[in-house]
Formats: structure tokens, C-alpha cells, sequence
């Protein structure tokens, strides 16, 4: 096994964990960083698999920048409306969803 | 400097920073400006286009041949392309000529309460410069980041108005739509990985060649994440709430426009590189439409308020969009019907959500019960509602009669007649439900102790009507639309 693929399937393994936590957990803060743990899978496989012959690629690298920022935006709008939901409704759970 | 592709994307972005420094006033004419200009550049890239000559619609040739850009001189794969064919030509056509009377709309709608939509006319630049940027795209990973850009101003455009309820609406989108490109995103990693390649064009011809697992794994991951994004059924849960309680002209946009958006994705793939993978699961898709048509519509007949009715009757009509993937055949109508249903679905829905934003607006609440007795009051909004409706059933001759008409030929010309029967009861379902708000505005007489009907404003009313009556004539125009999808210049 080479080390791209280790990183791959680690990044795999990172992503389903992250895609698991979105879903399934209620703690708003723990949906955001299990959202975060989700992007960094991605970016451990694109750079892991990107990896020919010992020399590095760096079309992928640029596009996991490029990733990182879309990431930390996301981040950074999930937790404004985090703190929003905090303050209106003094929980950092999601309500159940009105039947209508 | 003239050169439309490039100017589509850059002026949202420009109008919509100076509609941020601006302010709410200012900004909206700076806004509705900046749009009309944008509409006259998608027509002028749509003429371009559509004079370049046919090829089949969709096909691995359409994209090779289309008109390009490379941005600032620098080509792929260091720089970025963009590239418009007859799809992307028809899709910018739509998104500027649905954004325009919206935003006209939107201006008289939120006159008056400033501290709201502060954030309106800034997002909707960057919407739109995200839609532009996405259907101009001409590799996947440019694709992603136009992708987000779509989700996230629509995200922020939910949570607009700040109540508890939409805070947890907009909440809930933005984890939808993150898993979804998330998945989308490793899908693209895989293919990387596979092939050293993001570019559309070079890639159609090594997955038509080759394709080991990780691409298979690559094409379902992004079909899933896409399909999610799109909101078909079963991964619709999160649009009503969304669409349903943001104001009027926000759940026109989401409904209208953001949705097509990841459809028009799932459609590039799969006519393009996909294509050699895509027929073992093109069932999948189809049925989950059905479902999402009958679902859907059922919903809509239930809903006791007037924004959900038209949120769940968008559920269903996503529905006829998936129905196209089994018959895209080589006759290209399927293709037709699907982009014709994007086109009727995107303008009739636009109206509705208008006409009932007015309807709300006039009669202070948001239930269907208490429109009875409007009819009098605001014909020409129930006029575009009705108009709008006829569109959605698929009566003659609106353009979602003439989507409904091409996508039956297809079915009947590969034997599929369940499918017929599901798109002819979808039609009557939508029926039940548009006549369910038309019976209560016409036929019942208002409860005058409830009712306080408020002043209505004729440009909104008027705005409606267009989106509405468009969506109607729409179909008579046609064969200019059917023609334009298979251009390539």
C-alpha cells in the first residue's frame, strides 16, 4: 500500500465520520466541527491520490486552498447562525420540525 | 471588454458590493440596473450561440465546440475556463429574465422595512453571480466552488428575516447542502485521483474509455450529493420549511432558480462524462420523481398554509425533472422536455410565490382558508396565480403543457406508459391543489369579522402577472427555446 492511499483512505474513513456526525448529532457546535472533520477527509484524499510517482501535484494543492476558504466561510456563517439560534431560543439544538 | 461570459459573472458581484455600501434604497435601483443589463447579455450570448448551428443536444461534442473563455489569459489547468453551449445560453436566459421582475417585485415588497433586508439586494448579487459562474463553468472542481457560492447566499438569504423559526430553517438547508457538495467534492477527489483532470471536455473521452471502480464510486457519490441539493424525494425534507418561510420574493428565488441549479449540474454529467455509466442507475432517479410527484402534490392538497401549499407543490415538480433520465435517448427529446420543464417550472413558480407574497401581504395571514373572498379585491394577482397554475397542471398553451407533451412522447416512444400515467395524475393533483386556493378567493365569502383586507400595491400585483403570463407564453415560444438547447456555436 503506498502512502497516497493510506492518506486516501484515511480522508475516506474522516469523511464518513463527519458525514455521520452531521446527520445523527444534535449539538449544533459538534454539527459544525463534525462538518469540518468531513472537509478534511475530502482534502486528504485529493492530496493523497494526487500524489504520482513521489512528486507532488499542485493543481490539487490549489484546490484544496481554494476548498479550505469555501470551508471556513461555511464554518463562519453555520456559527453566526449558531449564536443566532442561542439567542433567540436559548439552545443550540435544532427544534423538531413543525408538521406543516 | 465586450465579451458576455466574463461580464456576467463580474457584474452581480460588482452591484452587489455597492448595494452592500449603499444600503437598502440606493442599492435596489443600483440592483434592478445591474440585472437589466445582465438579461441583455444573456440575450446577446444567447443569439451568439444559437447562431452557431445544431448538433444534438447534450451531446459529447456540444460542450467541445462551445463558445469559450479563458479568464485573464490563463487556460486550464492553472487558469480558469468558462464555456457556454445552447444549455448554459437557456439556463443565464431564465436566471436574468426571472431575477428581473423579482427584484422589481422584491423592491415594493420590502418598502418600508428596512432593518430586514439590509442583506437582501447583496445577496441576491451574490446569488446570481454564483448561478452565472456555475452555468459558465467548464470544469468540475470550478463547478463545487460555484456551487457553494449558490448555497451559502441562499442559506443567508433564509435566515433573512431572523426569526426563531427561520434561523432553524436556514440551519437546516445549510447541513443539507454542505453534505451535499462535501459529497460532490469527493467525488471530484476520485476522479482527480483517476484521471489528473477536472475539465469537462477532457474527461468525457477517458471515462467513455476507461472507468476502474473509484469513478463509479466518484459518479454515485456526486449524483447523491446533487440529488440531495436538488431536494428530490426522498431528500426533500429540508425545502419546505426553508422555502416556505422565508418572505415572498426570497422563496421565489430558492424555488425558481437555487434548485435548478444543482439539477442543471446532475444533467451536465450525466449527458456528458457520465453518460457510459449512467444507464445501469437511471431507474433510480426516475422513480424517486414519481414518488416525488405523487408525495409531493398529496402534500401541497394537505397544507394548511398558503406558502407551504406552494413550497411541497415544488417538490413535486422537481419530480418530472428526474423523470427524463431513462428516456434520454438519441432523439434529444427528453432533454428538451427536461430543460422546457426547468424553464415553465422556473417562471410559474417565480408568479406564484409573488401572487401569494401579495395575497399574504393583503390579507395578513398566511393560511389558505383566509384568501376567500380576494377574488374581488386583487383580480389580476389571482389571475397570475390562476395563470401560474395552468402552467404547473400543464394545460395548453403554457410551457409546462409543452414540457409535459415532449416528455410523454418520449416515454411513449420506449414503451414506458406507467410513466405516462404518472406524469397525467401528476397533472390533475397539481389541478386540486391550485383550485383549492382558487374555490376559497372566488367562491366563499369572506368572514368580515376576521378579515381586514389592507391596500394592495398594483406593481406587485403587475410583477406577478408578468412572471405568470411568461410562464404561459413561454410554451407558444417554444421552438426557439427547443432549438437553443441544441445549439452549440
Amino acid at each position: 500500500m503506498t502512502t497516497g492511499l493510506i492518506f486516501a483512505c484515511a480522508g475516506a474513513i474522516l469523511f464518513t465520520m463527519g458525514v455521520a456526525g452531521v446527520m445523527l448529532l444534535d449539538h449544533l457546535l459538534r454539527r459544525i466541527l463534525a462538518f469540518n472533520l468531513m472537509g478534511s477527509g475530502v482534502f486528504l484524499v485529493l492530496v493523497g491520490l494526487a500524489q504520482r510517482a513521489g512528486n507532488p501535484d499542485p493543481v490539487p494543492q490549489a484546490m484544496v486552498i481554494t476548498g479550505i476558504v469555501v470551508a471556513v466561510a461555511a464554518t463562519a456563517l453555520a456559527l453566526a447562525l449558531a449564536r443566532r439560534l442561542f439567542t433567540l431560543s436559548g439552545g443550540y439544538t435544532l427544534p423538531e420540525t413543525p408538521d406543516d | 471588454m465586450t465579451d458576455p461570459l466574463a461580464w456576467l459573472i463580474l457584474l452581480p458581484l460588482f452591484w452587489a458590493t455597492g448595494a452592500f455600501l449603499l444600503g437598502p434604497g440606493r442599492g435596489a435601483r443600483l440592483a434592478i440596473a445591474g440585472v437589466a443589463v445582465q438579461l441583455w447579455l444573456a440575450f446577446a450570448l444567447a443569439a451568439k450561440v444559437g447562431a452557431g448551428g445544431t448538433a444534438p443536444a447534450g451531446s459529447a461534442a456540444s460542450m467541445g465546440t462551445a463558445i469559450k473563455h479563458a479568464i485573464g489569459g490563463w487556460g486550464a489547468p492553472l487558469g480558469i475556463d468558462l464555456a457556454a453551449d445552447g444549455l448554459t445560453a437557456v439556463m443565464l436566459l431564465l436566471t436574468q429574465g426571472v431575477a428581473l421582475p423579482l427584484l422589481l417585485f422584491a423592491r415594493g415588497y420590502f418598502a418600508g422595512d428596512s432593518a430586514a433586508v439590509r442583506y437582501f439586494w447583496p445577496l441576491t448579487g451574490f446569488l446570481l453571480a454564483g448561478f452565472n459562474a456555475l452555468f459558465l463553468a467548464a470544469d468540475l472542481f470550478n463547478l463545487y466552488v460555484t456551487l457553494e457560492l449558490v448555497g451559502l447566499a441562499a442559506v443567508g438569504m433564509v435566515a433573512m428575516s431572523g426569526t426563531a423559526a427561520q434561523i432553524a430553517a436556514a440551519l437546516r438547508y445549510l447541513f443539507a447542502t454542505l453534505i451535499g457538495s462535501g459529497m460532490y467534492l469527493l467525488g471530484v477527489a476520485l476522479i482527480y485521483g483517476a484521471y489528473g483532470t477536472v475539465s469537462i471536455v477532457t474527461l468525457t473521452p477517458l471515462v467513455n474509455a476507461d472507468a476502474p471502480t473509484a469513478v463509479k464510486i466518484a459518479g454515485g457519490l456526486m449524483l447523491l450529493g446533487l440529488m440531495l441539493k436538488t431536494a428530490l424525494f426522498p431528500f426533500h425534507y429540508w425545502l419546505p420549511p426553508a422555502h416556505g418561510g422565508a418572505p415572498a420574493p426570497v422563496s421565489a428565488l430558492l424555488s425558481a432558480l437555487v434548485v435548478k441549479a444543482s439539477f442543471y449540474l446532475i444533467l451536465r454529467l450525466w449527458t456528458g462524462p457520465f453518460a457510459p455509466l449512467a444507464d445501469a442507475v437511471a431507474w433510480l432517479p426516475a422513480l424517486l420523481g414519481s414518488a416525488a410527484i405523487l408525495w409531493g402534490s398529496w402534500q401541497a392538497i394537505r397544507a394548511v398554509r398558503l406558502k407551504m401549499l406552494v413550497a411541497w407543490s415544488t417538490v413535486a415538480q422537481l419530480g418530472y425533472l428526474f423523470l427524463i433520465f431513462p428516456l434520454l435517448g438519441a432523439d434529444g427529446l427528453a432533454l428538451q422536455a427536461g430543460g422546457m420543464q426547468v424553464v415553465a417550472h422556473g417562471l410559474a413558480k417565480a408568479a406564484m410565490f409573488a401572487a401569494v407574497g401579495v395575497l399574504i401581504h393583503v390579507t395578513g395571514r398566511d393560511a389558505v382558508a383566509d384568501v376567500a373572498g380576494a377574488a374581488s379585491r386583487m383580480p389580476v394577482t389571482l389571475f397570475a396565480f390562476g395563470l401560474a397554475g395552468v402552467t404547473l397542471m400543464g394545460l395548453p398553451p403554457s410551457g409546462g403543457f409543452l414540457a409535459k407533451w415532449l416528455l410523454i412522447e418520449a416515454a411513449l416512444a420506449q414503451g414506458q406508459w406507467w410513466m405516462v400515467a404518472v406524469i397525467l395524475s401528476g397533472g390533475l393533483l397539481a389541478a386540486v391543489y391550485v383550485f383549492r386556493v382558487l374555490r376559497q378567493a372566488f367562491l366563499l365569502v369572506p368572514n368580515e369579522r376576521r378579515h381586514r383586507f389592507a391596500k394592495s400595491a398594483p406593481l406587485l400585483e403587475w410583477m406577478a402577472f408578468a412572471l405568470a403570463a411568461a410562464s404561459v407564453l413561454v410554451g407558444l415560444r417554444g421552438m426557439e427555446i427547443v432549438r437553443l438547447l441544441g445549439a452549440v456555436a
